[in-house]
């Protein structure tokens, strides 16, 4: 005599399940996101869009970390990435990888360590 | 398949705001998230990465209500160095053995400070040997806490068998400034190896 259950907590992961259409990593361009990569929306949100693609959209007009859209998302990162993922194939967001402080083809970078350095010397 | 914007972010001329990232490491209970809090210019934050991931196989999902999933936590903050660098520092989760799990943790950081409690030595000889084996470049900070003896900084690195080129420095994780000390020494550090780098080239 009782009604169909349903979901009584859209948290953990059959929400992550609806959020990714049951997609458990990115595939492609995301497959690389770092926590500290840099993304930066190029377009604004289309009406229809998926409401977290729109919320990232939103939040990430000036650059902003994916460690910290995780955060404001409550999503933690392999959830986000797949998302991420949908909106690079768009060409809806651009990622900027974090600079290595050596890159294997031009040796170290000692302009990029000289320029965090005075950053921290100024706090 | 277009990866523009990914591969190419920016393209030519392109001034837009860059990151880097420095981990902070070290035992359980070192002072690593009191170290991100006190250096960083927000709040700082939590993001987390799921240990069970979301599966695409829908049976598995059925009866999983009970379940706690395993997530492992990542607290960060962030530094402004000037108008288009940005600074993240990331406190790793305190067990180490689930670093692994987090896919390429150290991976593209400048380096790392590995926090040391005196009290307790022990408790930091893993993240050391992991910055190693992952040859990750670091630094030694000795969180000097309130009831700690005051050890000599050359005792603490043969305790903990660090070699003669790794800065070993005292901080007190709490204050701003003796983090922010730290951080300039890692880099000072980082420069000192790129110059011996290039001039072995």
């Amino acid at each position: 005599m009782s009604a169909p259950r349903r979901p009584t907590d859209p948290s953990g992961l059959e929400r992550y399940y609806v959020l990714t259409g049951g997609r458990s990593g990115p595939g492609g361009s995301a497959s690389s996101l770092d926590v500290a990569t840099l993304i930066v929306s190029r377009t604004a949100p289309a009406p229809g869009m998926q409401h977290e693609h729109e919320e990232i959209l939103r939040r990430c007009r000036d650059p902003l970390s994916v460690a910290e859209l995780g955060a404001h998302l409550g999503l933690p990162f392999n959830i986000l990435a797949v998302l991420l993922a949908d909106l690079l194939e768009a060409d809806r967001v651009e990622a900027r990888d974090p600079i290595p402080a050596h890159d294997a083809r031009r040796g170290p970078d000692l302009a990029l360590l000289e320029e965090v350095l005075s950053g921290l010397e100024r706090l | 398949m277009d990866l523009k914007g990914f591969d190419h972010p920016g393209g030519p001329g392109d001034e837009g705001t860059r990151s880097v990232k420095v981990m902070i490491a070290g035992g359980f209970g070192t002072g690593k998230t009191t170290m991100v809090r006190s250096v960083s210019d927000i709040k700082p934050l939590t993001t987390e990465e799921t240990l069970t991931q979301a599966s695409a196989d829908v049976d598995h999902l059925i009866g999983v209500a009970e379940k706690t999933e395993t997530t492992v936590s990542l607290d960060f903050g962030k530094i402004g160095l000037n108008d288009s660098l940005m600074l993240y520092l990331f406190g790793t989760p305190g067990q180490e053995r689930f670093w692994f799990l987090w896919n390429g943790l150290f991976k593209g950081a400048l380096g790392a400070v590995v926090l040391v409690d005196t009290r307790r030595l022990a408790s930091s000889f893993r993240a050391i040997e992991e910055m190693e084996r992952q040859n990750v470049p670091f630094v030694v900070a000795l969180n000097v806490f309130p009831d700690s003896k005051d050890y000599p900084v050359e005792e603490i690195r043969d305790a903990l068998d660090i070699p003669e080129h790794i800065p070993v420095v005292a901080c007190d994780a709490r204050d701003r400034e003796s983090s922010r000390d730290v951080l300039v020494t890692l880099i000072r550090h980082l420069k000192d190896r790129s110059a011996v780098a290039l001039e072995s080239r």
